[in-house]
């Protein structure tokens, strides 16, 4: 059939098609670059080149509040993607291979929640509901920012388990029970190593998505609490130096570090 | 309950009680805030009043109570779904030819398409929002550019425009369209076009009469992917919008900050979860229809 029409005329073929598409990634590309490029700059200006240099990664670098700030991402990421995977494991394990139980689709709604809710809207609320409760306590640490993070972190932790789970095969386990393990044991050493590539992935988006979060920390964070992004937006209103190229780079190459390990964890096997 | 279920709620029960806690239960306070009267400095007096209600659509006047529309909140209102509506168009005309150029690629190397698209989807929104920013600026490589090509003589003022915001947006959500389009594209069985070029069809008609409907479901999906991010946007009007550029979900943050009129706030992000939560249900409606059609 494909002979018949082996001439230039293609099935797929939109005039303008492709143009826009390279045009789009083209467009999608050059203010990243831009940005990665100027984060080199060895002058004041991020209009201006000066020269190639790492100077703008050696001020952020020695910036105290950069460092505090990138510190306390980090455990606030770290702490969300363990607690929100450890979670979302559980729930993805009473919400598959089992029959469909009553109320399945309200755990449903609840875990999807921060997907659909404005986050606007949730930063608001947790900012009333935090102002009281550091009001009546007197406690204002780091757990709000965990437990926010933690909390809109579990969809993105459940859906690459739940998917992990509902493309497992069901024999192995029955034939670690037919050889006498008990729940536990099979549970211990079978389905959880064959769960684990779902659970890293979960929580390696979490970590990801705690870490790039912006609006929810700008309105549950204490005073002195900012996180690298927070930090950015501060400085995004004053004069801009190229010192925030620099953290963006970094970031966005810690972003594409993890997406790739990502894909070659989700990647199809077998 | 059988024990099976009760598994599957024991299992669920530690992930449900953090949402309640970190985010849904918290919904609650909002919705009661926004009946209660605003504290002197900030917070609440506790007595119940929809004020808060009326002042979103209206205003009273201070000498004679009068009362007319509150033009500033209506107008940051219309801003709000006008750009987003507009957002939605710009990056579907974008989004559509480059999921169809993704999906009509060879395997080998439409992963390689794929993956640079979801790169831009998954770096931070502010620091895609800050290399924007950079490029539209007055001194960026945009103004640059085209005076260098001679076209303009001074720098236009793209920054902190209604322009500014919508081209952030469109830049920002773009991969939000071309995902969901490009899964739908992906499904798409060629041979109908085959099909319909050999019944003497033209390039345009197989597009609205084959292609349009039988992808639909992933123009809707896409739509609302941005629609719902981009009518309760924040950093990117922040950043790019200025001051006087609002949309609604700045002027809910000014509520809590320098306006100090929280139970506003309140019935404001009410508002916004009420448009989100009506386009997620025609999303649903729309879907589910169509299942029920092709099965």
């Amino acid at each position: 059939m494909s002979e018949r029409r082996a001439k230039p005329f293609s099935i797929t073929a939109m005039p303008g098609f492709a143009t826009i598409a390279i045009l789009a990634f083209v467009l999608l590309y050059v203010p990243i670059i831009t940005m990665v490029i100027y984060s080199f700059n060895a002058s004041n200006s991020v209009a201006l080149w000066g020269g190639f240099s790492f100077r703008w990664y050696a001020i952020a670098w020695e910036n105290d509040t950069v460092q505090e700030a990138t510190v306390r991402s980090l455990v606030i990421a770290v702490s969300a993607a363990l607690i929100a995977s450890t979670l979302a494991t559980l729930a993805a394990l009473g919400t598959t291979r089992r029959k469909k139980f009553k109320g399945q689709t309200f755990v449903y709604v609840m875990i999807n929640q921060p997907l659909m809710v404005p986050e606007i809207v949730t930063a608001v609320a947790l900012l009333i509901f935090f102002a009281a409760i550091k009001k009546a306590t007197g406690y204002t640490g780091l757990a709000y920012l965990i437990l926010a993070h933690s909390a809109f972190c579990v969809p993105f932790a459940y859906l690459p388990i739940r998917a992990r789970l509902e493309g497992m095969d069901l024999t192995l386990e029955r034939a670690a029970a037919d050889l006498y393990a008990t729940p536990f044991q099979t549970f211990r050493r079978i389905t959880l190593p064959l769960m684990a590539p779902g659970i890293a992935a979960g929580a390696m988006l979490s970590f990801v998505i705690s870490l790039d979060d912006v609006i929810i920390t700008e309105f549950v964070k204490s005073a002195g609490q900012d996180t690298l992004p927070t930090y950015m937006l501060g400085q995004l209103r004053r004069a801009v130096t190229p010192e925030v190229n620099a953290i963006s780079t970094a970031l966005l190459g810690l972003t594409v570090l993890l997406l790739t390990a990502f894909f070659l964890l989700t990647r199809k096997r077998g | 309950m059988n024990q099976s279920a009760r598994n599957g709620w024991l299992l669920s029960l530690p992930a449900l009680i953090l949402l309640v806690v970190g985010a849904a239960g918290p919904l609650l306070i909002v919705a009661v805030y926004s009946f209660l009267e605003p504290g002197d400095f900030s917070g609440v007096e506790w007595s119940f009043t929809t004020e808060a209600w009326f002042r979103v659509f209206f205003e009273r006047d201070i000498f004679d109570d009068t009362v007319s529309a509150a033009d500033a909140h209506l107008t940051i209102l219309w801003r709000s779904v006008k750009l987003s509506l507009l957002t939605t168009l710009v990056t579907f005309v974008i989004g559509f030819p480059t999921a169809w150029f993704i999906a009509t690629q060879p395997p080998n190397r439409r992963a390689m398409w794929l993956f640079l698209i979801t790169i831009p989807f998954w770096t931070n929104l502010l620091i895609r929002t800050f290399a924007i920013l950079e490029v539209i600026r007055n001194q960026g490589l945009l103004n640059s550019f085209l005076q260098w090509l001679g076209l303009i003589d001074a720098p236009i003022q793209i920054l902190y425009t209604d322009g500014a915001v919508l081209i952030g947006m469109a830049y920002v959500y773009l991969p939000l369209m071309v995902l969901p389009l490009f899964a739908a594209i992906d499904r798409f069985d060629f041979r109908l076009i085959e099909a319909a070029y050999d019944l003497y069809a033209s390039r345009l008609l197989v597009l609205r009469r084959i292609i349009v409907p039988i992808v639909r479901p992933g123009i809707v999906a896409g739509s609302i992917l941005v629609f719902v991010p981009s009518l309760g946007a924040y950093v990117t009007p922040r950043i790019l919008g200025g001051g006087k550029n609002m949309m609604i979900g700045n002027f809910i943050d000014l509520q809590f900050g320098q306006g100090r009129n929280w139970p506003l706030g309140a019935a404001l992000s009410m508002l916004l979860l009420f448009i989100v939560m009506a386009a997620l249900l025609a999303y649903v409606r729309v879907t589910s229809s169509e299942d029920r059609q092709n099965v």
